[in-house]
C-alpha cells in the first residue's frame, strides 16, 4: 500500500498542536503535518470567546480565537503542513495513520507521531442521572459551539449541573443573549471553578449556585418531546442524595459540565498504555508514551485549566519529537514517580534522570481543597524539597520542578501534599 | 452600608466586607484584595464579549469584545447594541465593528477573521 511519508505528524490541530508544529520546525525538523478534523485550526479556543486567555504567554488578556489567531500567524511563518477537514481513523504502533476526508482514505506513516487530539465532556451516560430521556439535556461545551460558532441559543429557561469554569462560563454567555439560567448545581461543597468566574459568571446576573446539591430527576413535558422540569436535591458527605430536599425548577434545558475526559481511542487502538488516574497516556518526562515515536500532549495527555500550559506541553512535545527524529530512540532506565497523599495524579508519570537538562516540571492536582499545607518532593525516603502553601484546590493544576541535581543516584521519587 | 464580595485576585478568593461608604475593606489577606473591595463598589467594570452575524462568509458568526472593560451596568446596553449589527465579510482581528459603543469611548472589535464567500 502507498503511504504518504512525513517526519513528524501531528494529530489536531488545536493548541497543543500547533505548539507542537512550531517548536518541532524550530528544532530543524522541516516536513511536518498537522491533520485536523475541523475546517480551521485552533480546537476548542474557536468556540471560547470570551477572554482571560494568554495572560502567562503573551502578558496580555485575549479572547480563545486570539490566541488561536496568534499561533496561526507564528503557524503561517513556517512550512508546516495543515490537513484540515480530515479525520484520523487509526493509528498503530509502527505509526501508520488512517485518515478520511472528502477525497478518501488516506494512508500516512511518521517518523514520529504527536498525539494532540484534546479532549471531549463527560455527558449525561457518564454520570448516570435519573429521569426522563428527552431532548433538552446536553452538555455545556455544545451549547456553547451551538451558541457561538453556529448562532443558535439551545434555551430559553436552563438549569446548569457542575460548576466547572465551561459551566459558569456558559451560563453567562446564555444570559447575554436572552436566556434565563434558574440555577448552576454542584454535588461538591465547593465550586470547581475559578473565583473570578463565580463573581464574573453568576453574582454579576443573580444566578444562584447550589452547592452540595445534585439532579435527582428529569421530567419532560406532556408530549414526552422536551424537558420540563428538572428536580435538584441536597447530598450528604458522601455525595448520596438526602430524601425530601427536593427543589423543583421549570425549564426546558439542563446543561451538563461534568467534567472532561481525554480522547484517547487512536492511543487505545495504537496500544499505548494509559494511566487511569489522568486517563490520558502514561508518559516519561520528555512526553514519549509507552510506544516509542509517539508523544502526547495537551488535554489529550492530562485535561489542563489554562491554555498557557497546553502551549507549553505542546512546545516540550515538538522538542522532543525532533530529537527522536534526529537521534532515534535513546533507551534509558525511568523511574516511576509514586502519588503521594493527598494527590490525584502525577503527569508524567516516569522520570529518565539521563534525559533531564535542568529540571523537568511534574504537573498534578490535590484531591480535595487545602489549607496551609505543603507540597514535598521525596528521594529515596527523604525529602528534598518542601514548598510552603496557603491554599491548593482541585480546579487549578499545581506543578513543581524537580532539578537535575535531586536525581542523583534516585531509586524512588513520590511527591505528597500535608497539611502543615 | 457594607457589601460582601468574593476577592478575584488568587485561588484563595476570601472574603471581603467594604464599607460602602467609609471605602474601607475588611477580610482581605493583602493589598490586592483592598485595591480589589474598593474598585468594585466605585467603578466595577467588566470586558463583554460576544458575536456578530456576518454576511458574505462561510463563517455565520464573528466574535467580538469590548475594546476595553466598560461599566458593569452598562453590559446589556452593550449586548443590545450588538445584537441590532450585521456585519460583511472580510473581517479580521482587531477590525472596529461599533465605534464609541453607548457613549462609552469604547470600540467594539473583532476577535475572530472571516473570509470573503
Amino acid at each position: 500500500m502507498n503511504k504518504e511519508k512525513h517526519d513528524l505528524i501531528i494529530i489536531g490541530g488545536g493548541p497543543a498542536g500547533i505548539a507542537a508544529a512550531i517548536s518541532a520546525n524550530k528544532a530543524g525538523i522541516k516536513d511536518i503535518l498537522i491533520i485536523e478534523r475541523d475546517n480551521i485550526l485552533g480546537g476548542i479556543l474557536n468556540q471560547c470567546i470570551h477572554n482571560g486567555f494568554g495572560l502567562h504567554r503573551f502578558k496580555e488578556e485575549l479572547t480563545g480565537p486570539e490566541y488561536a489567531g496568534r499561533y496561526v500567524e507564528l503557524l503561517k511563518e513556517t512550512k508546516v503542513k495543515v490537513l484540515s477537514n480530515t479525520m484520523v481513523t487509526s493509528l498503530n504502533a509502527k505509526k501508520e495513520i488512517t485518515a478520511i476526508n472528502s477525497k478518501g482514505v488516506n494512508h500516512l506513516l511518521g517518523k514520529a507521531i504527536i498525539l494532540a487530539m484534546g479532549c471531549r465532556e463527560r455527558s449525561r451516560g457518564a454520570i448516570s442521572i435519573p429521569g426522563d430521556r428527552v431532548a433538552g439535556v446536553i452538555t455545556a461545551g455544545a451549547a456553547q459551539r451551538y451558541c457561538n460558532i453556529d448562532g443558535y441559543l439551545v434555551g430559553k429557561k436552563v438549569v446548569i449541573l457542575g460548576s466547572g469554569d465551561i459551566g459558569l462560563i456558559t451560563a453567562r454567555r446564555l444570559t447575554l443573549e436572552g436566556a434565563k439560567v434558574l440555577a448552576v448545581v454542584e454535588i461538591c461543597p465547593y465550586s470547581n471553578g475559578l473565583n473570578r468566574n463565580i463573581v464574573q459568571c453568576l453574582n454579576d446576573f443573580d444566578i444562584p449556585l447550589y452547592l452540595s446539591h445534585t439532579v435527582s430527576n428529569i421530567k419532560a413535558n406532556k408530549n414526552h418531546t422536551r424537558v420540563e422540569e428538572v428536580i435538584i436535591s441536597k447530598v450528604d458527605e458522601n455525595k448520596n442524595i438526602i430524601p425530601n430536599t427536593e427543589i423543583s425548577f421549570k425549564c426546558d434545558t439542563l446543561l451538563l459540565s461534568v467534567g472532561l475526559i481525554p480522547e484517547n481511542e487512536l492511543s487505545i487502538k495504537a496500544g499505548i498504555i494509559l494511566d487511569p488516574r489522568t486517563k490520558g497516556a502514561l508518559v516519561s518526562n520528555n512526553l514519549e508514551t509507552s510506544v516509542e515515536g509517539i508523544f502526547a500532549c495537551g488535554n489529550v495527555l492530562q485535561v489542563h485549566d489554562l491554555v498557557d500550559n497546553v502551549s507549553l506541553e505542546g512546545e516540550r512535545a515538538g522538542i522532543s519529537a525532533a530529537n527522536y527524529i534526529k537521534e532515534g530512540n535513546k533507551k534509558s532506565k525511568g523511574i516511576k514517580l509514586e502519588v503521594g497523599e493527598n494527590l490525584l495524579y502525577l503527569c508524567p508519570q516516569i522520570i529518565k534522570p539521563s534525559s533531564v537538562v535542568d529540571s523537568t516540571p511534574i504537573f498534578f492536582r490535590v484531591k480535595k481543597p487545602l489549607d496551609n499545607c505543603k507540597i514535598n518532593i521525596i528521594i529515596n525516603n527523604e525529602i528534598v524539597s518542601s514548598i510552603n502553601k496557603i491554599k491548593l484546590i482541585p480546579s487549578e493544576m499545581q506543578s513543581v520542578n524537580i532539578r537535575k541535581d535531586m536525581l542523583k543516584g534516585a531509586k524512588n521519587i513520590k511527591i505528597e501534599v500535608i497539611k502543615k | 452600608m457594607t457589601k460582601n464580595l468574593i476577592c478575584i485576585n488568587c485561588p484563595r478568593g476570601c472574603n471581603l466586607e467594604v464599607d460602602t461608604e467609609t471605602l474601607t475593606v475588611k477580610g482581605n489577606s493583602c493589598i490586592k484584595g483592598k485595591d480589589y473591595g474598593i474598585s468594585e463598589v466605585t467603578h466595577p467594570k467588566r470586558m463583554v464579549t460576544s458575536t456578530m452575524p456576518v454576511l458574505n462568509s462561510k463563517k455565520i458568526l464573528v466574535s467580538v469584545k469590548t475594546s476595553s472593560p466598560i461599566n458593569k451596568e452598562d453590559i446589556f446596553n452593550v449586548i443590545k447594541e450588538i445584537n441590532k449589527k450585521k456585519v460583511s465579510a472580510p473581517i479580521k482581528i482587531g477590525d472596529i465593528l461599533i465605534s464609541n459603543v453607548c457613549n462609552s469611548g469604547i470600540n467594539i472589535v473583532a476577535t475572530s477573521n472571516a473570509e470573503e464567500k
